[in-house]
């Protein structure tokens, strides 16, 4: 366990590499530039697991621009475009 | 006395082994229909209690809340709050969890219980959160929610007895009176809350591994890497066609001697005339050309459930969404695509699970352009019939080539059509977001799978009982009336109405190089894509006499030109002609135009493929 996440700058999980690890500080549907909603984006986002404290994990990228991501949320894997994951802010 | 009928519903997310739940419970007892005015498969099986009481149960899609935002979840929710029409409200309802996956389960549980549903939480894969060393308090879990908690192990014969158990003991004490609903769609804030909430019971109950699955992880480091990933998905694809082609012969060809053993009998038993041709042309060889692609349809499901059970379809979708994203597709077409290569009817009812509307009716109006298992008969005849079997760079199988190269074409088509269609037609859409949750593989379970298979075998069965041999008994009658005069020399079709319909078509196909035989057989093709080479059969068998029938491919390598022949392949990649595929995409899209879009474009890439083909073909000599 590290505790160095207060610590650590907020960064968007839509920028992260594979490998990153950090918890969800909280989630901001504006920045993704989605297809979505805000509203909507940020509903699925938590019916996927997506809630403030939850650790995350990037464990695979695709072939293309590295694009989409599997993300590790606490005890489920979600795959997820970088530009979805956008609205995760992470430290 | 007997007691009335008890309603269950399974409700759960995605994965949560709803389904082999349900047939665990249900077994082969099993009604799949749709629910009215939508699409969406209902299915719905029956059992009886330990004691006695006789339960019927539905399978819901599986959902993460009650939102209502795609037809699955609007089933859902409209079926529990008992606003569903048509269905009865059921009197209990079993949310069915994976337990080593409760987090989004509990919190879409704390919302069903709003609905005021009297509701059992049932902990499923119960024997793996074990195995992997997740112990859940099941009493305190109970004493949390409020409500009766049941483990069960699905896959395991009496896996289930608990839940029967405890269904026994709702029963009899189940208010009649259920608590009124203060069900609403939830604000984000509240969302919030309640996945909170959650995470509080589950932290309180449940103490979970400091690892996750260990074999998930070490097989998704192969499987989904970047390059590995690709190349682990082709080869999965190459197996799964290897199989449907060489490995069904065998079971083809014993069907096809057992027909023709068949017919041979009834040739010998009945005596010359029109019942015996009936019997022997029209419905044995005729139904029985169909029959033999069993063995197909049987692999190429078995492999579309394996994978789907085993987890990979999720994956594979991961991996294809970029790149099918440069043809303007969304990654879960994948799956719908994948299954358009058995039948375009259970692939077009998979867009379902693309709920941006413009990409769903993108992989809708492409679907039909995947080569679907209909469409096999057609070219292995063609292909036996005129390509020669003979090696080129010496290790590859000349026809196995062009059936490898029909199979590209019309993918290559489909991506095509899909740029234009987002290029041209819907192109102020940004890119719907692609959001999948990528479940821990499990081992598939073969009762399940068998359930699966024997379903849809089912299906082909009945269509083949039903349209395809009404279609042939109508085959028989145009090629056999009215019959030729006394003392006529030219073969009897010759008189017939077929003959007269396929002349009075011949003009329009007569620059893509089809004469009045093919004609006639494109007809009853519209049924299904497979009767065509029955219908060919038939027409030539009545031409030609029982020689004829039992050669078929022989006859045609004789009566067509090499330039007929690929010009009929040419067809085949779009083959318009699939009335119940048109059917399917009126009721899919709930709109006559988007059908007619499809059946005309289709019609206009297989007239122009043909009529290229054959001219190409006749300027080099194969006229």
């Amino acid at each position: 366990m590290t505790d160095t996440n207060d610590t650590r700058p907020h960064m968007p999980l839509g920028l992260a590499q594979r490998g990153y690890t950090g918890v969800i500080q909280h989630l901001s549907a504006r920045e993704a530039g989605s297809a979505l909603s805000d509203i909507e984006l940020e509903s699925r986002l938590i019916e996927l697991g997506f809630v403030e404290g939850a650790r995350v994990e990037v464990l695979h990228e695709g072939l293309v621009g590295r694009d989409p991501i599997a993300v590790r949320v606490d005890s489920i894997t979600i795959a997820v475009r970088r530009r979805e994951a956008m609205a995760v802010i992470v430290a | 006395m007997e007691l009335p009928l008890l309603h269950l519903a399974l409700v759960g997310t995605p994965n949560s082994g709803k389904t082999s739940l349900f047939n665990a419970l249900t077994g082969s007892r099993q009604k799949v229909a749709n629910y009215p005015g939508v699409t969406v498969e209902r299915k719905e099986g029956f059992f009886v209690t330990p004691l006695g009481r006789q339960v019927s149960v539905v399978d819901l899609p599986g959902t993460y809340s009650l939102r209502g935002r795609s037809p699955d979840e609007e089933i859902t929710r409209d079926f529990v709050l008992g606003k569903a029409s048509g269905e009865t409200v059921p009197d209990l309802v079993l949310c069915v969890a994976d337990s080593t996956n409760l987090r989004l389960t509990i919190r879409l549980l704390l919302e069903l219980k709003r609905t005021g549903r009297p509701m059992v939480l049932v902990l499923n894969m119960f024997d793996i959160a074990a195995r992997r060393g997740i112990t859940v308090d099941v009493e305190r879990l109970a004493k949390e929610l409020g409500l009766p908690v049941v483990t069960s192990i699905a896959v395991r014969r009496g896996g289930t007895a608990n839940l029967l158990k405890l269904t026994d003991e709702i029963s009899a004490k189940l208010a009649a009176e259920a608590e009124a609903s203060s069900w609403r769609a939830l604000s984000v804030s509240e969302l919030r809350a309640t996945q909170r909430e959650a995470d509080r019971i589950i932290a309180d109950c449940v103490s979970l591994p400091a690892r996750p699955d260990t074999w998930t992880a070490r097989i998704d480091a192969v499987v989904l890497h970047p390059v590995g990933g690709l190349v682990v998905l082709t080869l999965i694809l190459f197996v799964m066609f290897q199989a449907v082609f060489a490995w069904a012969q065998p079971a083809m060809d014993l069907l096809k001697s057992g027909f023709d053993a068949l017919g041979e009998l009834v040739q010998a038993t009945l005596p010359d005339g029109l019942l015996q041709s009936f019997l022997q042309n029209g419905v044995i060889s005729g139904v029985g050309s169909v029959i033999v692609f069993l063995p197909q349809i049987i692999l190429i499901f078995l492999f579309i459930l394996l994978l789907e059970d085993f987890g990979y379809m999720a994956r594979a979708a991961f991996l294809m969404d970029r790149i099918m994203g440069g043809a303007g597709l969304h990654g879960r077409a994948f799956i719908p695509l994948l299954s358009s290569f058995a039948c375009a009817i259970p692939g077009i009812m998979a867009t379902r699970v693309i709920d941006n509307k413009r990409d769903r009716l993108t992989t809708i109006l492409i679907a039909p352009l995947m080569t679907c298992s209909a469409r096999i008969p057609v070219y292995t005849l063609i292909i036996s019939a005129f390509i020669p079997a003979k090696d080129v760079w010496g290790f590859i199988n000349l026809q196995g080539l062009v059936m490898f190269g029909l199979y590209a074409a019309g993918i290559a088509s489909a991506l095509v059509v899909s740029f234009l269609i987002k290029f041209f037609m819907l192109r102020d859409f940004a890119p719907a977001p692609f959001m999948l949750e990528l479940p821990d593989y499990k081992m598939p379970r073969l009762k399940s799978i068998a359930i699966g298979i024997y379903t849809r075998a089912k299906m082909f069965l009945v269509r083949a009982g039903t349209t395809i041999f009404s279609m042939m008994v109508l085959i028989w009658f145009l090629a056999s009336f009215p019959q030729p005069p006394a003392g006529a020399t030219e073969p009897a079709i010759e008189f017939s109405l077929a003959a007269m319909i396929g002349k009075a078509l011949e003009p329009l196909l007569a620059p893509v190089g089809f004469n009045w035989q093919i004609a006639v057989a494109l007809i009853p093709g519209m049924a299904a894509r497979e009767v065509a080479v029955a219908a060919l059969g038939t027409v030539y068998a009545i031409e030609g006499g029982k020689e004829a029938a039992e050669q078929i491919g022989q006859v045609l390598a004789t009566k067509w030109s090499l330039a007929t022949a690929l010009s009929m392949l040419a067809w085949y990649i779009f083959a318009p002609q699939c009335a119940s595929t048109l059917a399917v995409i009126r009721r899919e899209t709930g709109s006559w135009a988007w059908m007619a879009v499809t059946f005309t474009y289709m019609l206009v890439l297989a007239y122009a493929a043909s009529l290229l083909t054959y001219n190409v073909a006749v300027a080099l000599g194969a006229g």
